[in-house]
């Protein structure tokens, strides 16, 4: 086994997933404590069925496509993806945009899920559907990490890397009993955005058959050069956001993610 | 909700996983265009493709960056 590809792979992997299991738990514990935990654990249920059975029904197939093939085409949603990620976390960084507000947000999908009170019948659907949304749209976000990362061999460090996330994230939860707010969310995503941007260009190089300095330590280096343009992307938001006139906040862009 | 909203909403939850900005997506786009069409047609040593990649893919974050800060 590789260990630069397999520790990149775990590494991205884990901090993707915990950003996104924190995500979906914090509507999922609006949803339960709101409405009940029946159907938020029902919705929640459906939710990871499906992305099982997506996971069963595409992932065989992913093995019949060629590896340069697959290299590239992940490369370019790995690159498109984790820049996105990459891009708002420096302009959280810089001020420019709110940060991630776990406690705001689930204030809010409480609120929402009160005054959308319904009579509740066996399955109350509002609840249901909530939760099934939260966890199928963050899930598939680790899904689509996982595999993406997972190329090359890399699927089971990866896999591995999401487990110990859900399992951290669960554990934690539950020891707290509140939404994960102290979770440093903006420095997890700068750093996943890194990694899987640093994926996606040495992806797109290892699909398009570039030969890489260092070979496989490419990955890192590459790792190192998106940190020092991300830092440098900080200041210079910060300095560009200085010399604006004020104006209201979030319009750069910046839902959440 | 409809089978045609469900499709409709899970399509651009899905589209929202790649693209925020749409700038910033068309630039990622050209640098991998660039590196797919250009780069290898180039007299620039075969192992420095994949670093000239990053160099243009860095000065698209940094170009949009500095022009998202500024709006």
């Amino acid at each position: 086994m590789n260990w630069t590809h397999a520790g990149t792979a775990f590494i991205a992997a884990f901090l993707a997933s915990v950003v996104e299991f924190v995500e979906a738990f914090t509507i999922v514990l609006a949803v339960g404590t709101t409405r009940g935990w029946r159907s938020a654990l029902i919705g929640t249920a459906a939710g990871v069925a499906l992305l099982a059975l997506l996971v069963i029904a595409f992932g065989p197939a992913l093995q019949k496509i060629p590896l340069t093939t697959l290299q590239l085409v992940v490369g370019i949603l790995l690159l498109l993806f984790g820049m996105r990620w990459l891009r708002k976390a420096i302009l959280r960084s810089a001020g420019v945009i709110a940060l991630h507000d776990e406690t705001a947000i689930f204030e809010r999908e409480r609120a929402t899920l009160e005054h959308d009170a319904l009579a509740r019948s066996r399955i109350d659907w509002v609840a249901f559907v909530a939760s099934f949304k939260a966890v199928t749209l963050e899930g598939l976000e680790v899904v689509f990490i996982v595999i993406a990362t997972g190329v090359g061999g890399m699927l089971f460090p990866a896999a591995f890397g999401a487990i110990v996330a859900g399992a951290l994230v669960i554990v934690a939860a539950v020891a707290l009993r509140a939404p994960l707010a102290r979770v440093p969310e903006n420095t997890l995503k700068f750093a996943v955005g890194v990694l899987l941007s640093a994926f996606g260009v040495f992806w797109i190089g290892e699909g398009l058959r570039f030969p890489w300095l260092g070979e496989d330590l490419a990955l890192v280096a590459l790792v190192a050069a998106f940190l020092i343009v991300s830092w440098l992307a900080v200041i210079i938001a910060r300095s560009a956001a200085r010399q604006r006139l004020p104006v209201t906040n979030g319009s750069a862009g910046g839902g959440a993610a | 909700m409809n089978v045609v909203s469900i499709v409709t909403t899970a399509l651009r939850e899905l589209w929202g996983l790649f693209v925020e900005d749409g700038s910033f997506t068309i630039g990622i786009v050209l640098c991998i265009a660039i590196g797919i069409a250009i780069l290898p047609r180039i007299a620039i040593p075969a192992e420095w493709r994949g670093a000239a990649l990053f160099v243009i893919l860095a000065l698209v974050l940094l170009e949009n960056v500095r022009r998202s800060a500024r709006q």
